[in-house]
């Protein structure tokens, strides 16, 4: 179920609203850098991910939405189901 | 466009919201069992609040023209409390056979914890006993992918569970296929900040279909929008889809999920009840 639009059309309605939110994330950045002691944060987890994230937005393709999902998300244990795994995180058995 | 929202919460809404739903379009919805705000303290307040979705809500929701229904279940977030929660578990089958009830929800995990598995273990045990429709609230942010792929393995591991009968809901972009493509149906919540946008819902619909997918307003404690379903509505048409599409989403998505349930009776409006004459004919 495509969009009927055409890409310079969809372009047309969102140009403004992206422009709108980059602006809000420049003025966000710029707020924490023109707080007191931006060096305490220069290595804060929070903002290698906004780094990331920025980066996400400057690749192409079609999932980057999806990407930057994935970067703001907790990793999936593989086996966290395992019962020899359960003693470990306490879950109790399903039984 | 008559529309269904099937995740919302009306215990956290002023009577002034029903009006305002009701003139947007909105003939029916289902309001799963949540968090109240603070952690409750006793099995006989959820009894209470059990007695609230299953009376006084669909009492309120008549007055504006709107079908109400439930869902019953002790949440995610307070389903860290085991014997709490056991208690309450105990109390949910007294009202299983109310008229409006669809079935156990909104079930899940909140942090992804041990204690909340276990608890959504027991409440799909007890779907699965009593034949009911699940509903499951996947965790948010961070929480959300993990929480949604844990689920998904609890789902599959219990062979009695039906995936068609299970509504895995507030799914996002890295969502929407685990809960898919295992053939379950899923709902994205219209939520600002913490969910999904009408734009990026429309998105979604337009990668991966609109078969088994709902939208919902969840109208909730933090800042939501109880009108959020005709803002999608809205967003549809501004792209040029046509009324025939958006009204699958907003309005037999639903219907076709909630027939399922065993006490599932709906009234369809007027027009809607001419457009079956007319096509009979």
């Amino acid at each position: 179920m495509s969009s009927p639009l055409a890409a310079n059309a969809v372009l047309d309605r969102v140009y403004l609203e992206i422009r709108a939110r980059l602006l809000d994330i420049a003025a966000s950045l710029d707020r924490v850098s023109r707080a007191g002691g931006p060096e305490s944060v220069e290595l804060d987890p929070r903002l290698v991910q906004i780094a990331k994230g920025i980066d996400i937005l400057s690749s192409g393709g079609l999932d980057r939405a999806e990407r930057i999902q994935m970067l703001f998300s907790d990793p999936y244990v593989a086996h966290w189901n395992r019962r020899e795994n359960r003693a470990t995180n306490g879950a109790a058995p399903h039984n | 466009m008559y529309y269904i929202d099937p995740h919302v919460h009306m215990v956290s809404r002023v009577t002034d919201d029903y009006e305002r739903m009701a003139r947007m379009g909105c003939v029916g919805l289902s309001e799963p069992a949540f968090w109240a705000g603070f952690d409750r303290g006793s099995a006989e307040s959820f009894r209470d609040y059990f007695r609230q979705l299953t009376e006084f809500e669909p009492t309120r929701a008549a007055s504006v023209g709107i079908q109400h229904f439930t869902w019953l279940c002790i949440n995610a977030k307070e389903a860290e409390n085991i014997p709490l929660s056991r208690e309450v578990i105990a109390v949910i089958p007294e009202f299983l056979d109310r008229p409006n009830v669809l079935g156990i929800g909104e079930i899940g995990l909140n942090k992804n914890t041990p204690n909340e598995s276990t608890i959504f273990r027991e409440q799909v045990d007890l779907a699965m006993k009593t034949r009911e429709l699940i509903l499951i609230h996947t965790p948010h942010l961070k929480d959300k992918f993990k929480g949604t792929r844990m689920i998904v393995d609890m789902l599959l591991e219990d062979t009695r569970v039906e995936p068609e009968r299970v509504l895995i809901d507030h799914v996002e972009e890295h969502t929407v296929r685990v809960a898919k493509e295992d053939g379950f149906w899923c709902a994205m919540t219209l939520y600002p900040l913490t969910k999904c946008t009408p734009a990026r819902a429309a998105d979604i619909i337009e990668m991966y279909g609109d078969d088994r997918i709902m939208v919902n307003s969840a109208g909730d404690w933090g800042p939501s929008n109880p009108l959020a379903v005709p803002d999608f509505v809205m967003e549809m048409r501004r792209r040029g889809h046509p009324d025939s599409k958006i009204k699958k989403i907003v309005y037999d998505n639903p219907l076709e999920f909630f027939r399922q349930a065993r006490n599932f009776k709906f009234t369809p409006p007027d027009t809607v009840r001419d457009e079956e004459h007319v096509h009979v004919k």
